[in-house]
């Protein structure tokens, strides 16, 4: 376990601000406990302090994960986050989409979401921003990238797609790849 | 009841009340004795009415009228032919319109239609005889015995009087037969079960299938007299033999290894035995646990009813369970489940980390933790503060285990892939609280994975009390018994299993090893634990321990203990102790509240500190006694060098009075070694 270098910084925060904008530092300065960021053989783990420093005594052989997984980087150097940030993301984002319940059910199995199964979105969405996806009930689904701003949306047809799918709850139960986890 | 019908038709010849009283009425005999009507028209009957008249008069009217209601039934069809056809059978020369009118009817067929004619005549002669009482008397007796007077002189038995006879006989043959029902079936209860011995058995095709009805049934039948051998048992027959063949027919029954379901019967009784085994059949209710970290149970159950899935609140003594009925959609793979709000949970599995009760800040071990069901419940009871550790021997179930922490929305926990046993240089005396989900045989979750009874031996369940006896000292090594004031230094220690080589045996063999004591696991609505075992002696306090059985709380078979580390001393070892033992044993108030205990101990100890020094310095297992008993004999208090105790172990001193609030709590038999005098406060 090691802290991120400066350029692994770089690369993971130029991700999360694609979700949380300049919520990010809300990450970093914490009001409660003092977290941070730590890295385990290629994945990004976001911890807090206290457990950081009770997980120093095992080895990297045997730990598998420590506080929060956020993503991994990939053998070119580019970060992916995983499903499990989802609850940091969820906390902090700015741009949202709301599904119908008709197509709760779609973008659990991985596929996109098309016009005709959102019920809302935030407004001034940018194109290719990072979004949350929630459920009627406000609960959130996963997450995506918008493939039109709020604008371009309306004039979308139905079929078209409004935002394009990079993570969902139903990978728990996928394991969409085997080494998630 | 057609019999009876034709019966009244025809007129009872005297030879035939005389001697056919269990005759069964068919209609053959209906022919024949119509043919003996005609023929015996005039016979003796006027003697017998004249004796019996009356009686059979009281039993006729009651019978007649019983026919009355029978004949309005199914004699319906009939009444207009049988009052058509008339004097073609008249045996009566009665003089009365009644009886004549009633005869007629009643002989009025020939005997080709005796077969489907049924008189109706019992209504009419019901109607007549109340219109002559209305107009007479209201006593039918005496209404018939008028009509007996002409009878006499005519030599024949009126109708009714005679169809009354035949009822009379009908009615005692039928007593006659219920007495012999009622003797033959008692009988057949009070008769003794004859045990089939093995000769019998071999004799009787060795080869041949036994059907499970016969199996069933011979079950029951040893049952039976086992419950009561005195009297059941067969001359000659030692119980046994009655026991080996309840264990091979069950476990024939059953499907299970033989060895196996001995080994239950030495656990449970004959009946018991017979109820875990069905119950280990049956599946458990599936039970959920809500996550509150994300979400109420209010708020789940609600969502979850709207989905269509039909619930409950599991038990009182959870606030986080949900047990499902009934549920159209995979309980496993709901949104809600996917978004972390609810974790697949069996009820037993809750009991243990309810027992642990950990507290917010705390640093607690999960020693055994995929598929991190028990972890996730402890961080939920933490409030995600303090540290977590989640450690399991395989790679592949720990993973579910991050899968289930991250789903469930735990931030707090630190997974780790180790062998439990080595945990111990890293993580020594570091814990405040340690769970011990023990790997185990699965006796207890056989309505699980069925599978347990073919493949489990009673060699498996051994290796895995080895391993558990390893683990647990490993475990109570990572505990740190300074934080004892706060409740900390207590671990748990549970298995799914109901054997108790792999529950009470580790946790005693663990009480031998360690500085530790049992504690009350808070869990009353369990069973108490063993405290001896056939041969085999626990110590007293396993009683605070809890069994869970299928077939009693409808949970898996579960074994749970609270074990409180007392100090890091490992008895048998050191030396150092006697100087401490009577700084022990002054500090000691004498009451068994073990956190006092703790507390006044650890005032004192900053070091390790000794094990008392009752244990055996020679190294001999003793069946150790609760700590406060010992410190609180009167002779030892004002020691300056404590006398080494290894031969006090059977002490007949009697404790003193304090210590026995906490018995009360538990209902298990306290034993306690032959050569100790029994103490009044002993249950």
């Amino acid at each position: 376990m090691r802290p991120l270098t400066e350029e692994e910084t770089k690369t993971l925060f130029t991700k999360l601000v694609e979700y949380m904008g300049r919520n990010v530092e809300r990450l970093i300065n914490r009001e409660d406990e003092r977290h941070c960021f730590r890295l385990v053989k290629d994945r990004v783990y976001y911890v807090s302090e206290k457990v950081m420093k009770a997980s120093t005594t095992i080895s990297r052989d045997d730990l598998l994960h420590v506080g929060t997984c956020l993503g991994k980087f990939t053998k070119t150097g580019k970060f992916r986050l995983h499903i499990t940030a989802l609850e940091y993301l969820s906390q902090y984002c700015k741009y949202k989409v709301w599904l119908k319940p008709s197509a709760e059910m779609s973008f659990l199995y991985g596929n996109h979401i098309t016009k005709s199964g959102m019920a809302r979105i935030t407004e001034s969405t940018p194109q290719y921003a990072g979004v949350i996806v929630y459920n009627a009930h406000d609960v959130p689904l996963g997450f995506g990238v918008a493939a039109q701003s709020t604008d371009k949306c309306r004039e979308l047809e139905p079929m078209g797609n409004v935002v394009l799918h990079r993570a969902d709850v139903g990978e728990y139960l996928r394991g969409v790849e085997d080494d998630m986890f | 009841m057609v019999v009876r019908k034709s019966s009244r038709r025809k007129s009872v010849p005297a030879s035939y009340t005389d001697s056919a009283k269990k005759q069964p009425k068919k209609k053959e005999e209906v022919k024949e004795e119509e043919e003996e009507e005609e023929e015996t028209a005039s016979s003796s009957e006027g003697e017998e009415e004249s004796s019996s008249e009356e009686e059979e008069e009281d039993k006729k009217d009651v019978k007649v009228q019983k026919k009355g209601t029978k004949d309005e039934d199914s004699g319906s069809d009939d009444s207009g032919s049988d009052k058509e056809e008339s004097g073609s059978e008249k045996e009566d020369d009665d003089e009365e319109d009644e009886s004549e009118s009633e005869e007629e009817d009643a002989k009025g067929f020939t005997d080709d239609n005796a077969k489907w004619l049924k008189p109706k005549k019992k209504q009419d002669e019901k109607k007549k005889q109340l219109l002559s009482s209305d107009d007479e008397e209201d006593d039918d007796d005496e209404l018939i015995g008028s009509d007996d007077d002409d009878e006499d002189s005519d030599d024949e038995l009126l109708e009714v009087e005679r169809q009354a006879a035949l009822l009379d006989t009908e009615m005692e043959a039928e007593k006659e037969e219920a007495e012999e029902e009622m003797r033959r079936t008692i009988s057949q209860q009070t008769s003794i079960y004859h045990l089939p011995t093995v000769e019998e058995l071999e004799e009787a095709d060795a080869d041949r299938v036994v059907p499970p009805t016969e199996l069933k049934s011979r079950i029951d039948d040893i049952l039976e007299v086992l419950a009561d051998f005195k009297s059941r048992r067969e001359e000659g027959r030692s119980r046994s033999e009655y026991v080996a063949q309840l264990s091979s027919d069950m476990s024939e029954l059953f499907g299970y290894l033989p060895e196996l379901v001995e080994y239950f019967l030495s656990m449970f009784g004959p009946s018991e035995t017979l109820e875990f085994l069905e119950a280990s059949d049956k599946p458990r209710p599936l039970v959920v646990r809500v996550n509150t970290l994300k979400a109420r149970r209010k708020d789940l159950a609600s969502s979850l009813m709207k989905r269509g899935v039909s619930l409950d609140p599991l038990a009182p003594w959870s606030k986080v369970g949900l047990k499902i009925y009934e549920s159209p959609v995979p309980i496993g793979a709901t949104p809600e489940y996917l978004a972390g709000h609810y974790m697949l949970q069996s009820a037993a599995s809750m009991c243990p980390v309810m027992a642990l009760a950990p507290k917010p800040n705390e640093r607690v071990l999960d020693m055994s933790s995929a598929p991190g069901g028990k972890t996730s419940y402890i961080c939920q009871l933490m409030r995600n503060t303090g540290v977590v550790l989640a450690n399991d021997l395989k790679a592949e179930r720990q993973k579910a285990t991050v899968a289930n922490l991250h789903r469930l929305g735990v931030r707090n926990a630190v997974t780790c892939c180790k062998d439990g046993r080595k945990l111990a240089p890293s993580v020594k005396n570091s814990f405040d609280r340690v769970l011990l989900d023990a790997p185990c045989s699965g006796l207890g979750v056989i309505s699980r994975d069925p599978s347990v009874k073919v493949q489990r031996t009673i060699g498996d369940v051994n290796r895995c009390a080895h391993l558990q006896k390893e683990l647990l000292l490993a475990a109570i090594d990572a505990l740190n018994h300074k934080k004892a004031k706060s409740g900390g230094g207590c671990m748990v220690y549970s298995t799914c299993s109901v054997a108790v080589a792999e529950n009470e045996e580790v946790v005693n063999y663990a009480l031998s090893k360690r500085d530790i004591k049992i504690v009350d696991a808070g869990l009353d609505f369990g069973k108490p634990g063993f405290t001896r075992y056939q041969h085999k002696r626990f110590h007293p306090s396993l009683a605070l321990t809890r069994r869970f059985y299928p077939h009693v709380h409808n949970m898996d078979g579960f074994y749970v203990a609270k074990i409180q580390k007392l100090s890091n001393k490992i008895p048998g070892n050191d030396e150092k102790a006697k100087g401490e033992e009577e700084e022990m044993e002054s500090n000691d108030a004498g009451d068994e509240d073990e956190v006092d205990a703790m507390e006044e101990e650890t005032s004192k100890d900053d070091n390790d500190t000794k094990v008392e020094a009752k244990k055996n310095i020679d190294n001999k297992y003793v069946p150790p006694f609760p700590k406060g008993k010992k410190k609180k004999r009167p002779a030892d208090d004002t020691d300056d060098k404590p006398t080494k105790k290894p031969k006090d172990k059977y002490k007949s001193v009697p404790p003193k009075q304090e210590q026995q609030v906490k018995k009360k709590k538990t209902n298990a038999k306290v034993t306690k070694p032959r050569r100790k005098k029994l103490n009044a406060e002993q249950t």
